[in-house]
């Protein structure tokens, strides 16, 4: 079946798919980085809530990953988007502006998506927090380092590189869920794949390719996250034997 | 509120087809797991199942339905088999893409708990005269699955959230009668955030649910000591 496919399809040139089909790859990469990136930084600062805040701000961290848990992505990219539309035109004909109101698909999917990763990097960030040697601390303490220092200094290094596994679980889901921006319209992988599909009526073949690419983004991500850790655990390995 | 008490009682309509996915995928998913750990034993078996696993765990969930449902029939070679009236039916497509999906994840935690099982108890089993039929349904597996349930919670969870998915291709459960709402209304928000709070008494129940399974199937309830 696989013998009599003209391969020109997935050519770059005017009557070839390949060309757009890359593009979507690189939409689908830069869409997963940002949001992978805010989830990083949501997923700290919720992190820190939980260990360092006030009772309300702990309560307040738990609703939220329980809320970002609980509730499917593809509700929360509906959310963000259509209600996002909403809430921008009812502002804008407030303040006089003239429609149609429109929302980025690129952002509201990147911070939909980033806003779920945050609820679940805070569980690996506090994982990692807490396999770091109390010791350590005690130490930066008694030298008189300021918390700022004791956090750039002593705390991320050595959290991170705990951390490091379940960063790299995240950044493989978000780069599955970012196939669900497609709703909004943005042209990622998922979306281009469908196009093809539809135009050139080879479903099989074009969701075959999308699944491929799909695949090659996650195995070569899975590789540089394996060599990452394996830089950052350069000086374990021997005490590991 | 009388627009909020309307939406709530029409997207309830649609639980039970969540429920159903959801109970179904993980019962397919799971049996489809514990055959795919059971070929792990042979060596090309073993090659099949991280095959499997890289092909399901490496690729969004969508494209999955998409293929079951838009790919499969554009071949003719399905078109023309005997599967064909199932795979025409949205709602067997989106349950067999699940339930795929699902064994690939089932798969892997099933295999941490498997690991788990210690060689002690398997030498005990088998003094005391078990035969290894026995040996699987009575020590191997209730001790893997205790080990696993935790990790198998968060599995039920996502698969909860993965039947939204269906609605994609036309399937009306809870988040495709939402997105129906929508489009003859326009008010995204209130119908959306409707939807979010009943998925989210949902994943609580179950996730406050499995956690009572846990205490109840720890070794200390029954007052055993390690």
């Amino acid at each position: 079946m696989l013998m009599n496919i003209d391969w020109q399809i997935l050519g770059f040139g005017d009557e070839g798919w390949g060309g757009v089909l890359l593009n979507a790859a690189a939409v689908t990469v830069s869409v997963s980085l940002c949001a992978w990136l805010l989830g990083a930084m949501l997923g700290s600062v919720l992190c820190w809530m939980q260990i360092a805040g006030s009772r309300w701000q702990q309560r307040l961290a738990a609703g939220y990953i329980t809320l970002f848990r609980g509730v499917p992505e593809l509700l929360v990219i509906y959310l963000f988007y259509f209600g996002g539309r909403q809430v921008v035109s009812t502002v804008g004909t407030a303040l006089g502006f003239q429609g149609p109101f429109d929302v980025n698909g690129f952002v509201a999917g990147a911070i939909a998506i980033g806003l779920i990763s945050g609820a679940y990097q805070s569980g690996v960030f506090r994982g990692a927090f807490y396999a770091i040697p109390g010791g350590t601390l005690e130490a930066a303490t008694v030298t008189g380092m300021g918390r700022l220092m004791m956090f750039r200094r002593i705390i991320v290094p050595q959290a991170l590189r705990t951390a490091l596994p379940g960063m790299g679980n995240q950044w493989q889901s978000v780069i599955k869920e970012s196939a669900l921006v497609s709703v909004t319209g943005l042209v990622e992988t998922m979306n281009q794949v469908s196009t093809a599909a539809n135009s050139t009526q080879m479903s099989f073949f074009f969701y075959s390719v999308g699944a491929v690419i799909y695949l090659i983004i996650t195995t070569c991500s899975d590789m540089v996250f394996r060599y990452v850790e394996k830089f950052a655990m350069r000086g374990q390995q021997r005490v590991k034997g | 509120m009388m627009f909020l008490q309307q939406t709530l009682v029409a997207l309830l309509k649609g639980l039970p087809l969540t429920i159903n996915l959801a109970l179904l995928s993980l019962l397919g998913g799971g049996v489809l797991a514990l055959l795919l750990n059971l070929l792990r034993m042979t060596r090309v078996g073993s090659f099949f199942c991280r095959f499997y696993v890289w092909l399901f765990r490496g690729t969004p969930l969508l494209i999955q339905i998409f293929m079951v449902y838009y790919g499969l029939g554009s071949l003719p070679a399905v078109r023309e088999s005997l599967f064909w009236p199932l795979l025409r039916d949205p709602y067997w497509c989106g349950l067999l893409a699940l339930i795929l999906n699902d064994a690939a994840y089932t798969s892997e935690i099933l295999r941490g708990g498997l690991r788990a099982v210690s060689q002690q108890s398997l030498e005990a089993a088998k003094v005391s005269g078990m035969s290894s039929y026995k040996i699987f349904t009575r020590i191997t597996l209730p001790i893997a699955i205790r080990q696993a349930l935790p990790a198998y919670s968060n599995e039920i969870i996502s698969m909860i959230k993965a039947t939204s998915l269906v609605s994609t291709i036309s399937l009306m459960e809870m988040t495709g009668i939402a997105d129906s709402i929508v489009s003859s209304t326009f008010r995204a928000l209130e119908v959306f955030l409707s939807a979010a709070v009943i998925y989210l008494i949902l994943t609580m129940l179950v996730s406050k649910g499995v956690s009572m399974l846990e205490r109840r199937l720890s070794p200390y309830y029954f007052g055993a000591r390690s």
